[in-house]
């Protein structure tokens, strides 16, 4: 391929990632305009003179319900680590009977809709006392990622070699040592991924937020927005700046780690 | 997939002698490292499955979570639900929604990633910004969308009324006719970055040896394209198509926060029906029903997904 040729995809590239990215670049803009200008016709295609009332609002009404996403997120992403890191090394390493039926069963649990967990468990969580509550949200959320972690833990661990376990088990170590102080360590790159995900999947719920929380004593930022938006007299650079600050921890995943997104994306298999 | 069995050269004599003094106690403690996660898919997995099936034969009002009792009535919700005139309007929106948001997602996807399949610079990094729709939350893209087709100030109609491709602003999800389309749009929006990563690594699995094999025989780009690419992603086609399609049966968010379902059920899908029959009229039996005509169609699709990615692994295998 020639220079120019190639100078000429980059062009194209660009073009096609500007028009893609359009509603983004329309959401930031919006986010910067006061609630007057957004009445003009023809709209204020550039933030020329931007104002941060949009963002100033969005924290005042929506500041405690990303709060709540944070703990509810980090919640999910500890939980699910906990549960799924063992269970993957197990899948991946040990032949015991049943762990290719496992494996199976949780592929297929991805497929299950999430409507149908938030019908069913809305229930025994109005029984329980986990309407409302972090616990709650944590342990619904957890069936998004649970999962896909598993899955593509499983990848990771089971290119680990295992001459280094062997060599940890020699030296005396138990099966959970040796999984902790070997596995664990050489596996960190698909810990943060897993963990990552984890986090953002918890991050946009949006079925489980609005079936198990009335916003009495939690609200996660998506409900926030929804409720938000399907305010009559919305200001919709407040929304849009909530949306802005909702979206900080994809930006973040896709500048900082890239290269674990699409990992993400193929290595599950699955993304529900 | 990941079936592949572990490396053992070399270790397994050492394993022999540890687990001929333990054996039985090793695996015990083998299996403590699944059992958290078995206790978890039965609790949040299997069980609400289950429980979602007897819900479906029993009656649920808003009482029955105050006082108690939600008797068994057969067979009745499901009756209720074929003969209520939404049931149609449901399954054929839940139709156009997937097919339509399908095949231009995989069309997009595919024309995508055969571009930057081409190297080029900047070529990894553009392609990486393209992946932000996806891992934005769907809430968040729902209400960017919405605010773009707003009929009186949305970019769309100002858009369209500049370019006089109209001459009056749409009313893009006010109106029975188009809500739906509207929604569909935004849902496109949203996948293509899915169908993009995988068709473009399915691509890469191409060998490029091929190409070049084809260009010498004198073949055009759209003939390399028909012959070699198509056939030989065949495989992943299926897969992005399989998960697709279980993944935009559930889509929830996008038409939750755009129409609601409405207007007059007009972007109602089985999903926010569902939605809509046990968490607004609190009648859980109904909304238990939909559900499980839900998960059938799923379970249907899942096992073609489960039969295509033994096939690749079955032909990758074979390629060795």
């Amino acid at each position: 391929m020639s220079t120019t040729q190639r100078v000429i995809n980059t062009l194209v590239g660009i073009v096609l990632v500007l028009v893609f990215l359009a509603p983004v670049y329309w959401m930031i803009n919006v986010s910067l305009q006061s609630s007057e200008a957004l009445l003009r016709t023809p709209p204020v295609w550039f933030p020329f003179d931007p104002t941060w009332s949009g963002y100033a609002e969005a924290l005042r009404t929506q500041g405690s319900h990303l709060l709540t996403s944070l703990v509810i997120a980090l919640g999910t992403v500890l939980f699910t680590l906990l549960v799924s890191a063992p269970a993957a090394y197990a899948l991946a390493r040990f032949r015991l009977r049943g762990t290719l039926a496992l494996v199976l069963v949780v592929l297929l649990v991805q497929m299950v809709p999430g409507i149908v967990m938030a019908n069913s468990l809305y229930p025994v969580f109005s029984q329980l006392g986990l309407l409302d509550s972090y616990a709650g949200m944590i342990l619904a959320d957890s069936t998004l990622t649970v999962p896909f972690a598993v899955l593509i833990l499983r990848t990771f661990m089971s290119g680990v070699p295992g001459e280094l376990i062997e060599a940890a088990r020699v030296d005396g170590c138990g099966q959970w040592r040796a999984f902790g102080s070997v596995v664990l360590p050489v596996c960190r790159n698909a810990l943060i991924t897993a963990g990552l995900f984890s986090f953002l999947f918890a991050w946009a719920d949006f079925l489980f937020a609005v079936s198990f929380t009335t916003g009495n004593t939690i609200q996660p930022i998506t409900v926030g927005i929804y409720r938000f938006v399907g305010n009559q007299t919305t200001n919709w650079n407040g929304v849009m700046a909530t949306a802005v600050l909702a979206s900080i921890p994809a930006a973040f995943l896709l500048l900082t780690a890239q290269r674990y997104v699409a990992a993400g994306i193929t290595g599950g298999g699955v993304k529900e | 997939m990941t079936t592949k069995p572990e490396p053992v050269n070399g270790t397994a004599p050492v394993r022999r002698v540890r687990s001929g003094t333990s054996g039985g106690r090793q695996r015990l403690v083998q299996w403590t490292f699944v059992l958290p996660m078995v206790v978890f898919l039965l609790l949040f997995f299997c069980y609400p499955v289950l429980r979602n099936l007897t819900m479906s034969f029993q009656e649920w009002t808003v009482a029955s979570f105050y006082e108690g009792g939600s008797p068994f009535v057969g067979l009745d919700n499901y009756v209720e639900l074929v003969t209520d005139p939404i049931f149609g309007t449901a399954v054929l929106n839940t139709v156009l929604f997937t097919v339509g948001s399908l095949a231009p997602q995989f069309a997009i996807g595919l024309g995508l990633a055969v571009f930057f399949q081409r190297r080029f610079p900047l070529s990894g990094a553009l392609r990486g910004l393209l992946l932000l729709p996806w891992l934005l939350p769907l809430v968040v893209s729902g209400a960017v969308f919405r605010w773009i087709y707003d009929e009186g100030f949305g970019a769309l109609n100002q858009l369209l009324l500049g370019l006089h491709l109209i001459s009056d602003p749409v009313p893009w999800l006010s109106s029975t006719r188009y809500a739906l389309l509207s929604a569909i749009i935004a849902n496109v929006w949203v996948g293509v970055p899915f169908n993009l990563v995988i068709l473009h690594s399915g691509l890469q699995a191409v060998p490029g040896s091929l190409y070049e094999a084809a260009a010498l025989d004198g073949a055009g780009p759209w003939q390399r394209f028909r012959h070699i690419t198509l056939p030989l992603l065949r495989p992943v086609i299926a897969i992005v198509l399989m998960l697709g399609l279980i993944y935009t049966l559930k889509v929830f968010d996008v038409i939750m926060i755009l129409t609601g379902g409405g207007p007059a059920n007009a972007s109602e899908t089985l999903t926010t029906w569902s939605f809509a029959l046990s968490f607004e009229e609190f009648d859980f039996g109904q909304g238990a029903a939909v559900g499980n005509i839900l998960i059938v169609i799923a379970l249907v699709f899942a096992l073609f997904y489960l039969r295509s990615i033994r096939d690749t692994f079955r032909s990758r295998g074979g390629r060795g």
